[in-house]
């Protein structure tokens, strides 16, 4: 429930020094490539800001974007603006459970209707699909979103499941598995894909939201600008190997040793669009392709369904080879079909022609 | 497919897929034809081999004669560049050579990206003058069939695609990689239909030119 105390008072209790606070809102800044000068604006309005209520569906999901939240070393100022934004529901992390859990989220739905911030996990059996397959305290998935849509400020889909469908959804998706942005159409959805999303841009846009007091600018995927606006390939420290044709072959080979470009391994930077490359991982510790793997292009949708992980992004899919060789053998029978007419027709011809003489033809005329 | 991704995995996909089937069927379709027509018996003693001039001549008129280069320059200067920068492009660039390998399961050494860059630039350029030229030129303005035009569009937009994706030029790059890959099987479906078959069938007709000659025991 919304308390009275400021952001700014509840992160000096938690000892965040103001050094650290303002490092934490010029990395915002620059996160959402706004000038430096914006900073202290931003460490103003953070400072003064209440907590916002939020309720955390989670539905078909691993509970992997929740771990990726709560495991991003503590204690960093991401950690605690989660601690001091009002989590009124979240059936992970929540003590209350069963009827007390739905109680309290009911009880937030009232209380803060039209003002509270709805984040969802997970993608969601679709409305044609049966509901059986994914609840919550007996209310299909469906229906638990369509409620608490209804009450909702803005909706912020977090992780590929939620905004894309992710594994759920991948071929042949047995549960009907949809995405949030499939079923609300009325409110402002924002999409924080990847699987899991870096735990800065789900508090990155937590806390432009809280300065701002508006969702950012959004990309094609309803994606936050300031985040995925770039692809891995184009923000990769590797990319000048890439530029040089310098390629690792295998996961041990002298390339891989050296640290050049995982394309061939598999790499999917070049057509992802996400944050990984210049926020990294585990506070700053690395990323994916700096731990020598290739990106798996897991802020993209149906990155299930793009073809194997370890084949390169030019690499076909399905098994064209097949292909080519029952379309040579039907086109080499067509070939020989036409051919052996041609010369029937020809044979015939010779077989059919009727000499006919000169002063035969003289007499005729 | 109505988003950049969906697209880029429906060309990826059962679009590659049709135009491959396209590709083989048609070409294999026309050389089996040609093959199997063959030629009128000739009951004449032969005075050479066929083979052997018939390869000798595949290669020597590859190269173009001093008459010709004297009459048409352009044409022999130009034309060797585009058709030279084509294939690298299309041969030695490490990512097709990763598509050859998924189609054909082969590969081979490939260029540094930055020379297959230049490379393609060059080659842009080049049919960008063979069109230029072709628009100036009376004569061959007049001969021009649609066809020809239609052929050089589908030969320019996979290098044009081609260098717009590599350069990032176009966002998001699904996209532009997808309508590369689009053009290529654009060029693949055409292919068994237009003159782009001269890929093939240029170099039958040098072979029987080679062998008929050779059959006559005359060098071609």
């Amino acid at each position: 429930m919304a308390a009275s105390k400021t952001l700014g008072e509840r992160l000096r209790e938690h000892g965040v020094s103001r050094r650290g606070f303002l490092k934490f809102c010029a990395a915002t800044a620059s996160m959402m490539a706004l000038p430096p000068s914006m900073a202290p604006a931003i460490a103003a309005a953070l400072e003064k800001a209440r907590r916002p209520s939020v309720i955390w569906l989670s539905f078909q999901e691993c509970t992997g974007c929740t771990e990726s939240l709560t495991r991003s070393f503590s204690p960093t100022v991401e950690d605690l603006i989660l601690d001091v934004i009002s989590l009124d529901y979240h059936h992970t992390l929540q003590a209350a459970a069963g009827h007390q859990a739905e109680a309290a989220r009911e009880q937030a739905m009232k209380e803060n209707h039209g003002e509270y911030l709805l984040i969802v996990d997970g993608s969601l059996p679709g409305p044609d699909a049966n509901p059986g397959y994914s609840t919550i305290a007996g209310i299909s998935n469906y229906q638990m979103l369509k409620e608490a849509v209804a009450g909702a400020k803005a909706v912020v889909a977090v992780g590929t499941c939620a905004a894309f469908g992710g594994l759920p959804a991948a071929a042949p998706n047995p549960s009907g598995a949809v995405s949030v942005m499939d079923i609300v159409k009325d409110k402002p959805v924002i999409n924080v894909s990847g699987c899991p999303p870096v735990p800065m841009v789900i508090t990155g846009v937590l806390a432009q939201y809280l300065v701002f007091g508006k969702l950012p600018e959004l990309d094609e995927y309803h994606r936050p600008l300031a985040f995925f606006g770039q692809s891995i390939h184009d923000r990769c420290y590797r990319r000048p190997f890439y530029d040089k044709g310098l390629f690792a072959e295998s996961f041990d080979d002298e390339g891989a040793r050296k640290g050049w470009c995982l394309y061939r391994l598999g790499c999917k930077g070049p057509s992802t669009y996400n944050a990984c490359a210049t926020m990294r991982w585990n506070s700053g510790t690395s990323w994916p392709v700096e731990s020598g793997h290739p990106c798996l292009g897991c802020s993209e949708p149906k990155f299930w369904d793009a073809g194997g992980f370890y084949a390169p992004l030019s690499a076909p899919l399905g098994s064209p080879g097949n292909t080519l060789l029952a379309a040579g053998i039907a086109g080499a029978v067509v070939g020989g079909a036409a051919a052996a007419m041609a010369r029937k027709r020809a044979a015939k011809a010779e077989t059919e022609r009727q000499p006919v003489k000169i002063d035969e033809l003289e007499q005729k005329l | 497919m109505s988003d950049p991704m969906g697209f880029l995995l429906w060309v990826k996909g059962p679009a590659l897929d049709g135009a491959l089937a396209i590709f083989a069927l048609g070409m294999l379709a026309r050389l089996v034809e040609i093959f199997m027509l063959g030629r009128k018996p000739n009951y004449a003693e032969p005075k050479g081999g066929e083979w052997g001039p018939g390869f000798k001549t595949i290669l020597t008129r590859s190269v173009t004669d001093p008459g010709t280069f004297a009459r048409a320059p352009f044409n022999v200067v130009v034309g060797w560049i585009w058709h030279l920068g084509f294939l690298i492009a299309l041969l030695l660039f490490i990512p097709h050579i990763e598509l050859f390998k998924g189609v054909l399961g082969i590969a081979w050494p490939g260029l540094p990206n930055p020379v297959v860059d230049a490379i393609t630039a060059i080659t842009i350029l080049a049919l960008i003058a063979t069109l230029v030229h072709r628009l100036q030129h009376p004569v061959k303005r007049r001969i021009s069939t649609r066809e020809d035009y239609v052929v050089w569009a589908v030969t320019f937009l996979p290098l044009l695609s081609g260098y717009l994706a590599y350069h990032r030029l176009v966002n998001p790059y699904p996209l532009i990689l997808g309508l590369h890959i689009l053009s290529v099987e654009l060029f693949l479906v055409v292919f068994p239909f237009t003159k782009l078959t001269h890929v093939f069938t240029a170099f039958i007709a040098r072979w029987y030119n080679g062998a008929i000659f050779g059959r006559k025991g005359v060098e071609s």
